[in-house]
């Protein structure tokens, strides 16, 4: 491989442009400090990278595979591949990134995982590593996501972790990230935050995309091999944005590929019932970094909605500010009847359930296909599956399940 | 001008009475703008030194659940970024203690850090807090106060090493903020004295400047230990929970008689 021409991002201050930084407590400098001058230890360890490797061959099921979703789409269409991280162990992307950081957890010495959650994939994706390498696991969820996802709520119980109501703030993945972050800074000795998403202070945008980057490497080189070709575009939705992020990165030098962030749009973009923080928001300081962020003019944030709960959240990873800014990756909205839509046709054309999140970049590739004709080729992050949305989707359509 | 001149005048006084200053956090607004100024009166006349005011932030990181709920009271009964600024030239016109205002970076950062000096010069204040930037992001919103002359106390935490710890002091103008344990704001957590008293210690030939400790003090023990040992100790939760539930004069009857059993257990040394 030939090393990239562009400077290596983020910089050494953790800023991806002016975006990114180290905007927490003091009380939590000197831990990300340590973490920073761990993970680059780590990352020269080949050992590390062989067991991490192992772990998502025989644990997470990887590589995942393509697929070409061949009836998506009816009349004259660019092919739709979707790369399938829903069949990952736990059902989604989120599994890459907590097994990266509980191996780096363990090195640290730490004993105890805590992590945020919104809709509960994260907090079972820690939970499930907690439990195969024997450390403590705290999952922090908001009291509102609690009684929305009760069952993931029970899945993580079951793998032995502890689950937090919160009840600051609007009781979503905000305020639960806020409170993981505050636990963190009470026992900053003995605990590992596993953040979820490429959002928080440096270096979490970076390591997480360095656990997530392995989606973007494994589809380019299987998109070559069954295609002879790259593709047209990338399409990933975009909430945190880790799923993007790791589509895109072993797509950034591709000059000829677009890539495409689609945020939740909920009821509309301009409405306040919106998650697309991109798309409608502003520049801010959330969580510990520079990025977009839902506000409102008095630098209050605001409160989100999306019918997707792992795409409700007011920030952004910093470095999608800086390819949107940039312009190397554009960000589209999708709303919730667009993304109910797609959830429903994909399971009846495709007879795969995709996770709601999931759903709002097929709903946008649909299109894009159809535009770019028979000569593009539209690859998909799939970065979950639906299961767990089955209920939410039966009780917005009046359908009642019992269990 | 001199950076927080008013608190260099502030520490000098409490120096010859030979005891620490008592400095007392108050969100803006909390429950309403009336209370926090009769709040501010009753602190003044219970002799704290120097008050510490809130600007209500929804996602305040720092801070526990005392202040992250006086914070949300304040907002839900409609205060503004200006309206804190408002309150501060209120209570600086009626002779309150010096003011400090204590937030995060998000709100300065869109009301806009130069329209935040002129303003809070304006209103009389002496400097700002903004716990959620460390010394390495300092120029995010630090450079336009210094040039209006406010004091930019930093913070030092149990987790800094001693060497940054210097560095932080270097930094610092007004005074040192000590936070006296791990954690968040608030009082449900004991303050670590002995580590405040020996990080005090251990910091005091690296600068010219008062060390303060806060996090966690909530009794007259408490600042009374603290007290024997820094030069400044900071209640804020502990107040806050003295006169919530309360507004107008019954707030501040209990927010200064509580201010008045603190006062009193400041040694002189």
């Amino acid at each position: 491989m030939t090393a990239p021409q562009r400077p290596q991002l983020p910089n050494a201050a953790g800023y991806f442009g002016r975006f990114g930084g180290v905007f927490v407590p003091e009380v939590l400098v000197e831990a990300l400090a340590r973490l920073e001058a761990a993970l680059h230890e780590a990352f020269d360890d080949p050992a590390f990278w062989a067991e991490y490797e192992a772990l998502l061959r025989d644990y997470v099921g990887r590589p995942s595979p393509i697929y070409h979703a061949a009836r998506l789409v009816d009349g004259p269409h660019a092919p739709i591949v979707f790369k399938r991280e829903d069949t990952n162990h736990t059902g989604a992307h989120k599994i890459n990134n907590t097994v990266g950081q509980a191996l780096l957890a363990r090195r640290m010495g730490k004993r105890r995982l805590i992590a945020e959650t919104g809709a509960g994939q994260h907090g079972v994706a820690t939970a499930t590593i907690g439990a195969k390498l024997g450390m403590q696991v705290d999952v922090y969820m908001g009291a509102v996501d609690i009684e929305r996802q009760a069952l993931n709520v029970y899945l993580m119980k079951l793998l032995g972790a502890s689950v937090h109501a919160v009840e600051s703030g609007t009781r979503t993945l905000k305020d639960a990230t806020n409170e993981a972050f505050r636990e963190w800074a009470a026992r900053v000795e003995d605990t590992f935050y596993v953040i979820g998403s490429v959002v928080g202070a440096h270096p979490y945008p970076y390591l997480v995309r360095e656990f997530q980057k392995v989606i973007g490497i494994e589809a380019r080189a299987q998109l070559i091999d069954r295609y002879g070709r790259l593709p047209s575009d990338v399409v990933a939705c975009v909430g945190g944005g880790s799923n993007a992020m790791g589509i895109f990165h072993a797509f950034i030098d591709d000059a000829g590929v677009q890539l495409w962030g689609v945020e939740a749009a909920g009821h509309g973009v301009t409405s306040i019932d919106t998650a697309a923080s991109l798309g409608a928001g502003s520049v801010g300081i959330l969580h510990g970094s520079r990025s977009y962020v839902l506000q409102d003019d008095e630098g209050q944030v605001r409160d989100t909605h999306s019918v997707s709960a792992g795409l409700d959240y007011p920030g952004v990873g910093p470095e999608h500010s800086y390819l949107k800014d940039s312009g190397r990756a554009r960000y589209v909205a999708i709303d919730d009847a667009a993304a109910l839509a797609a959830f429903h046709h994909t399971a009846r054309r495709e007879g795969i359930v995709p996770a709601l999140e999931s759903a709002h970049a097929i709903a946008f590739a649909q299109q894009l296909a159809v535009e770019r004709g028979p000569q593009g080729l539209v690859v998909v992050n799939l970065s979950g599956r639906g299961d767990k949305d089955v209920r939410t989707v039966a009780a917005l359509e009046g359908a009642e399940i019992h269990s | 001008m001199i950076a927080g001149a008013g608190l260099d005048a502030a520490f000098a006084r409490v120096r010859g009475e030979r005891r620490a200053a008592l400095i007392a956090y108050v969100v803006a607004g909390d429950p309403d703008p009336q209370t926090t100024l009769a709040v501010l009166d009753a602190l003044t006349a219970a002799g704290v030194d120097i008050i510490e005011l809130g600007i209500p932030y929804g996602d305040p990181l720092a801070d526990g659940p005392t202040i992250a709920a006086a914070g949300q009271r304040a907002l839900e009964g409609g205060m503004k970024f200006a309206d804190s600024l408002e309150i501060a030239a209120q209570g600086r016109a009626r002779g309150c203690a010096p003011i400090l205002f204590f937030t995060y970076l998000n709100p300065i950062d869109r009301f806009g850090a130069e329209r935040f000096a002129r303003a809070a010069r304006d209103a009389g204040a002496v400097g700002a807090i903004v716990p959620d930037v460390p010394l390495e992001e300092l120029d995010a919103f630090a450079p336009p106060l210094r040039a209006a002359g406010l004091a930019i106390p930093l913070l030092i935490a149990p987790t800094t090493p001693p060497a940054r710890a210097e560095r932080i002091a270097a930094a610092s103008t007004g005074f040192v903020y000590l936070v006296s344990r791990l954690g968040v704001t608030g009082a449900r957590r004991e303050p670590d004295v002995a580590w405040a008293a020996d990080a005090v210690t251990r910091l005091r030939p690296a600068t010219d400047l008062p060390l303060t400790v806060g996090f966690g003090i909530s009794t007259p023990a408490q600042v009374a230990a603290v007290g024997a040992v820094a030069d400044g100790v900071i209640v804020g939760s502990a107040l806050i929970d003295a006169y919530a539930g309360s507004r107008g004069e019954e707030a501040a009857r209990k927010a200064g008689r509580y201010a008045a059993s603190l006062r009193g257990a400041l040694p002189v040394k």
